[in-house]
């Protein structure tokens, strides 16, 4: 076989979290079956058949990309994730299936793939091939909005983003996507400019990102996951926390343009120790999330106006089940651009550092 | 808190008799009231005796009399909301002739406190945009105060970098921080426009810190976070990394996540650290954004204020590091000494426009204003207490208007002052030693000057005790009122002693003195006549640098003038032979060659500086067909020579001496005030009429004489015509800095680059 021995994985070690890519074959011919080594396939078994890995890992079947053709093979790309916290676990699980006997290379991206390499090497005798997440980032997007979502398109915008009653999901594509300004919102948050698969600028970035709402909320409400986190949110009423420019001028500012109901102060109510005692918890999660996606569109925004970009695609896995933060980052884009700029999401969010990855070991040479 | 204190009426809320035009600001903890109020206070005055009377008046030159006079000075107070109604009560008890019926009103407790203040002081209260109010504020502080943008550097010599005034303050971006972050543009006066803000603000770390540290005042959490390790909180790039993420050039240290690591960890995290977290959170976030709108719009200079910075060690800190990481250092956070007061500047200004006040200069009086103090959560108790009580800033309007010297080569950078005294320790020690030591002199002189004033001993005590307590607060403050220079101490001194109506404890040894010296005139310009060209271009110069020596402001010489009042110009001149500066640098290239066309002459002393060392030297320069300026000071200051005194000298030399009558006569000699009342000269605050006649008359030579002008400032100040800087040193300490000995030389000509060089040299003393 010309191709690549399996497996293929690509992963991306994050500040919060693993994403793995991983390309299951279904066009095996009976020959391979017979070539393929035992922990090979039970590697594949173990990974197809279950949706959830010890207590903390995750596949996301919905994201599942079905008969992808990769390399002269056909196969399913399936998508998982787990707390980089579990590293150490998935090292050693590394060393016991005996993963260094495969004749593959594990491609890594993210902090995680410098973070840990060393751990690799000594601890499962895996040798990293480390990538730039942001070069993985690009190409992994560029490939999956390429090849669709199961025949749908990858990516989504909202229509009428400033009217909540009939803002409504839109899929689109991202034909011709360059320049696009690439919002990647992780544990922090970075903002690149992007003129081409390969000519891309980083151009700021903010350490306000998906970490800090979930360490927020987990200090202001004692929740432990993202989960729960969004959950709360889903339920909170942010205005009792944050100070309205009408709480402090009794309307809308007209001075200087300000609606009444735009945010003067974020946490701003939290001042007074009544207004403290008479919050929930969901009111804080609501207005942690706020906060922060609040300020990562107006970065964004003014990052767009100063490249002179006016698509702005928002990435990461702080946008996993959180239209929340979606739909306000679509409604700030277009509302303080008089229309101006639009936002675009994907629906695989986190994963394409780690396709990129995978891109990667299909591309190099040096095949043992 | 002590709600009812005990208001010390000398102190604070001072001149409310007259008091109009009141304005008050009450923002979220702190009230600050703007009253403009004029000030009765005495003013020395000379006069020529009548022909007719001047046989009866004994054989003076001129009459000296102390007159009152009334300026008009405002006042701003700066105190904590607790104690409004006290102040209240207060201001209504001593308000006797007022007019007013209305106060002008700005800041968030505006109408919290309507009814109180409508009810306690029965004045209408009118309602201001705060925006505009602060605006308004920031350009009057930008315009009238020396040195009141500054750059916070934590780990410098001195943490506060003063900014030289801009000729033009305009455009710039204003980054307040209240409970929100408003970032404004502003372009012009009256133009100005919101551009941008966040929700994120003060209301932002003080909520939320409250919440997460259960810490109720802001003051605390800041107290905290300066004690805190933002690393265990925060997620950074090492702890995602390893180390650095090198390819994009971001260091280990750098926060990757605010808070990151506090979702993770299976731990509890310290108040001071997660406020520590939460402030760099706020700062970068703010930083970041300024950066943003500041290059969108092409912005350098970004002043940051409101209560978030107010003053903050911790927060100024934060910020400038921020707008350094965001910028690399392209763009500077300044911060303002009297941030403030903004609110209420600006107020009182929109009560006060039928007045026009724009239309003047105004000046920070030293004497009334309390100066910057520092917030730091570390600071003594002394100064904590001082904080939270009463903060004052009295601005004098002065009579005329102050602009640049057109002929300052760059007047956006240049500083008039030689030393920086904030940054440089050793010689800050030994000018306040100096001035300390020299407290008890001036003293003795201000009582001696009022003779017939019983109470003057008393007057002078309460001086001795402001000024030392000045003295003081330098020595632990030395950024209180901008940089410390050896001027800022000389001006703070006679602030002080104006405050305690000694105007001008010099005026009758300038009397005396002038008198003496005016005797030897014809004397002195006939033994010059006598010598050959080249030999007296010599004398002429020695002449005026002996009669320099003349200077009660140093200790050097007064403490032989006060024991030899023989002392002569004769003495002087033979004190100043071992300089051989002189006898190596011909002065003659000066005046040689095509003559000039106008000579700009910075005067200094009375007596023997002025009537034999430097009219004879105008006289050179009118007898060579260059017509001369003389500048002097507005008001006394030292014995410094006033423009109404040398009117009247020049007057009785023109009696004298044809050469001087004639130039008087045909406008080729012309006697302007410099604008100032200080033994030293700042360039860029000049009286506007001398800006103008030095345009007109096309002026391409400026001589600065004297140790105030010509060393203390403007030693290396850059013009763009000819200049000659003469002095003598009459300090050991500074003569030895200088790598000289006492009553070493200074005669330092200088030619601007591209100009046609006569010759250029530079002496400094042998």
């Amino acid at each position: 076989n010309k191709s690549k021995s399996f497996p293929w994985f690509g992963m991306d070690i994050g500040g919060t979290l693993v994403k793995l890519v991983y390309f299951e074959p279904v066009d095996i011919t009976a020959e391979e079956e017979q070539e393929e080594v035992e922990n090979l396939k039970s590697i594949r078994r173990y990974l197809t058949s279950n949706v959830a890995y010890g207590k903390t890992g995750v596949r996301d079947v919905h994201l599942e990309l079905r008969n992808l053709t990769m390399c002269g093979r056909t196969g399913n790309l399936h998508f998982i994730r787990f707390p980089t916290q579990a590293m150490p676990r998935f090292i050693q699980m590394g060393h016991d299936k005996n993963f260094s006997s495969l004749h593959t290379t594990l491609c890594a991206t993210g902090g995680g793939a410098y973070k840990f390499e060393n751990d690799f090497r000594t601890m499962a005798d895996l040798e990293l091939l480390k990538l730039d997440e942001l070069d993985c980032l690009i190409r992994g997007l560029l490939y999956v909005d390429r090849v669709g979502f199961n025949g749908h398109p990858e990516c989504y915008y909202f229509q009428n983003p400033s009217d909540t009653q009939s803002c409504v999901k839109k899929p689109c594509t991202l034909e011709d996507p360059f320049p696009m300004l690439l919002v990647n919102i992780g544990s922090g948050v970075s903002i690149l400019a992007v003129y081409s698969e390969n000519n891309y600028k980083r151009v700021t970035g903010t350490s306000l990102g998906g970490g800090t709402f979930l360490g927020l909320c987990c200090l202001l409400t004692g929740c432990e996951t993202f989960e729960e986190a969004l959950e709360m949110a889903s339920k909170g009423d942010s205005t009792n926390v944050d100070k309205l420019v009408k709480d402090i001028y009794g309307g809308d500012y007209e001075r200087f343009g300000l609606q009444g109901s735009a945010v003067a102060s974020s946490f701003g109510h939290m001042m007074s120790k009544e207004k403290r005692d008479s919050i929930s918890k969901e009111d804080l999660a609501r207005a942690t999330l706020v906060t922060i996606t609040n300020n990562i569109g107006s970065i964004a925004r003014m990052c767009a106006v100063n490249e002179k970009i006016e698509r702005v695609v928002f990435v990461g896995n702080f946008l996993r089940i959180n239209t929340v933060s979606t739909k306000l980052l679509a409604y700030a884009m277009d509302f303080w651009s008089k229309g101006q700029l639009r936002a675009l999401f994907l629906e695989h969010e986190g994963y394409f550092g780690a396709v990129g990855a995978l891109m990667e070991l299909l591309k190099t040479t040096e095949d043992p | 808190m002590d709600k009812s204190i005990t208001l010390p009426p000398d102190e604070i809320f001072r001149n409310l008799e007259n008091a109009k035009r009141f304005a008050i600001d009450i923002g979220g903890s702190l009230t600050k009231l703007a009253y403009y109020s004029t000030v009765q206070h005495k003013v020395a005055k000379v006069r020529s005796f009548d022909k007719a009377t001047k046989e009866a008046a004994s054989d003076k030159l001129y009459e000296i009399s102390v007159q009152e006079e009334v300026t008009a000075r405002l006042h701003f107070i700066k105190f904590e909301n607790a104690y409004i109604e006290t102040c209240l009560d207060f201001i209504k008890d001593h308000l006797v002739n007022t007019e007013t019926k209305v106060i002008k009103a700005t800041g968030g407790g505006a109408h919290k406190f309507k009814e109180l203040i409508e009810r306690k002081l029965g004045l209408k209260v009118d309602k201001e945009d705060e925006m505009t109010c602060l605006i308004k504020g920031c350009n009057f502080v930008l315009r009238n105060i020396p040195h009141e943008a500054f750059v916070y550097a934590k780990h410098a010599d001195s943490e506060f970098r003063f900014q030289t005034t801009q000729p033009d303050i305009f455009p710039y971006l204003l980054v307040n921080i209240g409970s929100g972050v408003s970032i404004v543009k502003v372009e012009s006066e009256d133009k100005f426009e919101r551009i941008g803000g966040s929700s994120i603000g003060g209301g932002t770390f003080w909520g939320l810190g409250a919440l997460l540290t259960k810490t109720k005042r802001f003051d605390e959490l800041l107290q905290l976070a300066s004690k805190g390790q933002h690393t265990s909180v925060d997620m950074l790039v090492k702890d995602i990394y390893g180390g650095s993420y090198g390819s994009l050039g971001l260091t280990g240290d750098l926060i990757a996540s605010s808070f990151g690591k506090s979702a993770t960890a299976d731990k509890e995290f310290s108040k001071e650290d997660m406020a520590k977290s939460l402030l760099h959170m706020i700062s970068n976030d703010i930083g970041q954004l300024a950066c943003l709108y500041a290059k969108l719009h092409n912005l350098s200079r970004v002043y940051f204020g409101g209560f978030f910075i107010r003053g903050h060690p911790v927060t100024m800190h934060t910020i400038t590091y921020s707008i350094n990481f965001f910028t690399k250092g392209e763009v500077q956070a300044l911060f303002l000494r009297h941030e403030g007061y903004l609110g209420a500047i600006g107020a009182f200004l929109k009560g006060a426009e039928e007045d026009n006040p724009n239309q003047y200069s105004w000046g920070e009086n030293y004497a009334g204003s309390s100066g910057l103090m520092s917030v730091s959560p570390d600071m003594n108790p002394m100064q904590r207490a001082r904080s939270g009580t009463f903060d004052m800033l009295e601005m004098d309007r002065l009579e005329r208007q102050l602009v640049n010297l057109p002929l300052l080569q760059d007047p956006s950078s240049y500083i008039p002052d030689t030393m920086d005294l904030t940054e440089d320790a050793l010689a800050r020690e030994y000018w306040l030693y100096c001035f300390e030591e020299a407290l008890d002199g001036v003293v003795k002189r201000a009582v001696a000057s009022q003779p017939d004033m019983p109470e003057a001993a008393e007057r002078a005590e309460k001086f001795r005790q402001k000024y030392r307590h000045k003295l003081q607060t330098l020595r632990h403050q030395p950024f209180a009122y901008g940089s410390l220079t050896v001027r800022s101490l000389l001006d703070t001194r006679e602030h002080c002693l104006n405050e305690f109506n000694f105007p001008d404890p010099y005026s009758k040894i300038k009397q005396n003195e002038n008198d003496i010296a005016l005797k030897y005139y014809q004397k002195a310009v006939k033994s010059l006549e006598e010598l050959s060209w080249e030999e007296r271009q010599f004398a002429l110069v020695r002449g005026v640098l002996a009669g320099n020596v003349f200077d009660w402001g140093a200790k050097a010489v007064s403490d032989v003038l006060e024991s030899d009042p023989e002392f002569g110009f004769e003495q002087a001149k033979r004190q100043l032979e071992g300089s051989k500066c002189l006898k190596t640098t011909h002065p003659g290239f000066l005046l040689q060659g095509p003559p000039h066309k106008c000579a700009l002459f910075f005067v200094d002393n009375s007596g023997v500086d002025i009537i034999l060392g430097v009219i004879p030297f105008v006289r050179e320069l009118l007898s060579r067909g260059t017509e001369v300026v003389l500048a002097s000071n507005s008001g006394p200051a030292l014995n410094d020579v006033t423009n109404g005194e040398l009117q009247i000298l020049t007057e009785r030399i023109a009696a004298m001496d044809p050469v001087i009558q004639a130039g008087l006569r045909e406008d080729r000699l012309t006697l302007v005030q410099s604008g100032s009342s200080s033994p030293c000269l700042d360039l860029s605050r000049l009286d506007k009429v001398l800006a103008q006649v030095v345009r007109e008359r096309q002026t391409d030579l400026v001589i600065i004489e004297g140790m105030g002008r010509a060393i203390h400032t403007n030693y290396y100040a850059m013009l763009s015509c000819e200049s000659l800087k003469m002095a003598v040193i009459k300090n050991s300490w500074l003569a030895d800095r200088l790598g000289g000995k006492l009553f070493s030389v200074v005669f330092k000509y200088e030619v601007p680059a591209g100009k046609p060089s006569q010759g250029s040299a530079a002496v400094t003393p042998s």
